[in-house]
């Protein structure tokens, strides 16, 4: 661990606190890794078809967030899908 | 007309037999009548901890199966009139009773009692299933710790199913010191996280492991967890008692109590 890291990182209570709340978020979904990782090889395979995307860096989790109107926060599927190439397409690899 | 109140958890080791024990004798020391069941069948402990495994002779598979009465395997408690306990068997499985006569029995002992408790066996399989049967209202026990919220929650969720008509949160073990330094999710966090109401906060309290050695709960006594268990039996009877204050001065537990007088 760097020097940087030990000023940068979270105290062990709000890490637990975070871990918890995304555990339980698939949890209470009934959503298991297993169907995470399908439905992220789908949504991969979509995405391909128009643009070409960086697979390494893709990133699709579900968490929290705000919506109007309520004061508890809502699940969420968030992806973070870098593109590469907005006209490519497979075959320019 | 008794109340039945499941004491459960769903992860082992997170204190449901010693709240049990301390919640039941503290209701018992308030005047009201009170049985404890211990429905770990195969695996028996309440006993130990109330310090009454001298005195078994009948037990919970015995009366379901009607191999005595009722008043035969009840174990009145050495240091309260008012408290009995009814012990489970150790050499039976948990199959051998089912939640229907869990449900007779409860209505049988409601008449007589003020509270039934029930000690529910960690997991959430048949034993589990047996012990919520006739509850009224279920006092879900955690940790401030990830596995132990996790569980209480799916715990939860399955108390909502079968439609629990109350259920109140017990934050159990809680070390004020390590919530100061961030260390120890806080009861604030446990309880914005479960979304349940909270009837008392324990600290982590090495007297608990004493009474439990000489197998008398410490309710009522001025140890810190003995004065947590006596306010949670208080907030049962439905009086207001403000949390116990972990730490004199602005204490994670002062923010706690404004917490909820805003709810």
């Amino acid at each position: 661990m760097g020097f940087v890291d030990f000023f940068r990182k979270k105290s062990s209570g709000s890490v637990a606190k975070d871990r918890l709340k995304l555990v339980l978020v698939s949890d209470r979904a009934n959503c298991s890794p297993e169907l995470m990782e399908q439905m992220k090889n789908d949504i991969i395979n979509v995405i391909s078809k128009y643009m070409e995307i960086d697979m390494e860096g893709l990133d699709i989790k579900i968490s929290q967030t705000e919506v109007d109107g309520s004061d508890m926060p809502v699940p969420a599927l968030f992806a973070n899908i870098p593109i590469r190439d907005m006209h490519g397409n497979k075959k320019s690899e | 007309m008794g109340e039945v109140i499941v004491v459960t958890s769903g992860k082992g080791g997170v204190g449901k037999t010693t709240t049990t024990a301390n919640v039941g004798t503290g209701l018992a020391k308030l005047g009201k009548k009170v049985v404890l069941i211990d429905t770990d069948i195969g695996l028996r402990n309440l006993d130990v901890v109330m310090g009454l495994e001298n005195r078994i002779v009948y037990n919970l598979v015995d009366v379901i199966e009607g191999n005595c009465r009722i008043k035969q395997a009840l174990i009145k408690d050495k240091r309260n009139e008012n408290l009995y306990l009814l012990p489970s068997a150790q050499t039976k499985d948990k199959s051998a009773v089912n939640p229907e006569q869990m449900r007779k029995l409860a209505d049988q002992l409601k008449e007589e009692f003020d509270y039934i408790l029930m000690d529910c066996p960690a997991g959430i399989e048949q034993g589990f299933q047996n012990a919520i049967a006739g509850a009224d209202s279920a006092l879900v026990v955690t940790t401030p710790e990830v596995s132990a919220v996790r569980d209480a929650d799916r715990i939860i969720g399955l108390l909502e199913a079968n439609e629990m008509k109350q259920t109140h949160l017990i934050v159990n073990r809680l070390r004020n010191q390590m919530v100061k330094d961030n260390n120890m999710m806080s009861s604030d966090d446990v309880v914005e996280i479960l979304g349940v109401d909270l009837i008392g906060v324990v600290p982590d309290d090495e007297q608990i492991i004493v009474a439990t050695n000489n197998g008398e709960p410490l309710v009522g006594t001025d140890a810190l967890a003995g004065q947590a268990y006596m306010n949670i039996c208080r907030r049962l009877l439905g009086e207001e008692v403000p949390l116990l204050d972990l730490n004199s001065k602005h204490g994670i537990l002062s923010k706690i109590g404004s917490f909820f007088k805003k709810n």
